[in-house]
């Protein structure tokens, strides 16, 4: 087997246990990671919404908001965690595709 | 360590965008000089890996959270310029289609994770594993004491980003208008859970993975390649 194809079943592993990511925070009542409030956690921290943090806050909607599908948010951690490796693998053949044309783009020809 | 839009001022996400343009020009530049067609798909696994790698997201004392990047070890196997790629591509997407980091903070988190992690995690590893043989201990080491290094001093410039913010931008009244929280505030809070936690799975995932590749393909480790 290739290096690489035994590098992309590592890379497999990983989209499977990345619910891990979701599951272990939650077990612990982890909350956002410092600095990544939403507005309502920032309101309930400070006392108040900063004003340009409310102007840019909700600048930009992602499609797939903290690698959950919307309306998936409130469900049981199965739903999540199927969202979060679903998301994981499109996140992935998104970024690998990407990465692979630049360096297509990029790479000289011979070694 | 991603910033969400509203933590930096606009002011701040254009400096930091202006920062990140000639830092990408050179990032291709490097890498058309020195990426080989054969390690095209390693450039497509490194993205891959920094993506995944950073979902895991890991409960810290206190009550925050954190992850792992990823970006040395890439560093570490292509050159930090092609890591500088790899993780910019990571982020971009993450921004766009996940909201993990904000649109306007793009340049800001590219300076902190596809920058600054790569290039001190890649020169600490470089400075401690010079002239060691490519399969030895003292790579794997230096491997992990990189990876370390350039996690840290991410979180560490994540933290002055943020802490300069209520200091250059506030009402009169002294509300802040962005990131609420100053330096004093800001630096510690980003340090404690890298240099305690997040560092710690930063050194353990990027030891392993070198100690993986010495064993599958020592070439990775053979100098030259930068």
């Amino acid at each position: 087997m290739t290096l690489t194809r035994k590098l992309w079943i590592g890379i497999g592993v990983l989209i499977v246990l990345s619910p891990l990511g979701l599951i272990v925070p939650d077990h612990f009542n982890a909350g956002s990671a410092w600095g990544e409030w939403g507005l309502n956690e920032i309101q309930s921290i400070t006392g108040y919404v900063p004003q340009g943090f409310q102007r840019l806050s909700g600048l930009w909607k992602a499609p797939f908001p903290e690698y959950a599908f919307q309306g998936l948010e409130g469900k049981d951690i199965f739903q999540r965690s199927f969202a979060y490796i679903i998301s994981a693998v499109s996140g992935i053949a998104i970024i690998a595709g990407v990465a692979f044309l630049i360096g297509k783009v990029l790479a000289k020809e011979h070694d | 360590m991603h910033i969400p839009d509203g933590y930096l001022s606009p002011a701040t996400c254009m400096v930091f965008g202006a920062v990140m343009i000639p830092i990408w020009a050179t990032a291709s530049r490097a890498v058309k000089k020195t990426l080989s067609a054969r390690q095209v798909p390693y450039l497509a696994i490194g993205a891959a890996f920094s993506f995944v790698i950073m979902m895991f997201n890991l409960p810290i004392p206190g009550g925050s959270s954190g992850h792992a990047v990823g970006g040395v070890l890439v560093a570490i196997l292509l050159g930090p310029w092609a890591a500088c790629i790899a993780v910019t591509v990571a982020l971009v997407i993450q921004a766009l289609l996940f909201g993990d980091g904000g649109i306007t903070a793009i340049g800001a988190n590219c300076f902190n994770m596809a920058f600054v992690l790569p290039f001190v995690g890649y020169y600490v590893y470089k400075f401690i594993s010079s002239g060691s043989p490519s399969g030895s201990r003292r790579r794997v080491i230096a491997a992990g004491t990189g990876a370390y290094a350039g996690i840290c001093a991410a979180a560490l410039f994540a933290g002055i980003e943020f802490g300069l913010q209520p200091i250059l931008y506030h009402t009169a009244n002294g509300q802040a208008l962005y990131c609420p929280y100053g330096l004093k505030v800001a630096i510690p809070a980003m340090l404690f859970g890298h240099l305690l936690f997040i560092g710690w799975v930063e050194v353990i995932v990027t030891a392993l993975v070198v100690k993986y590749l010495q064993k599958q393909d020592a070439v990775f480790f053979e100098g030259g390649r930068s």
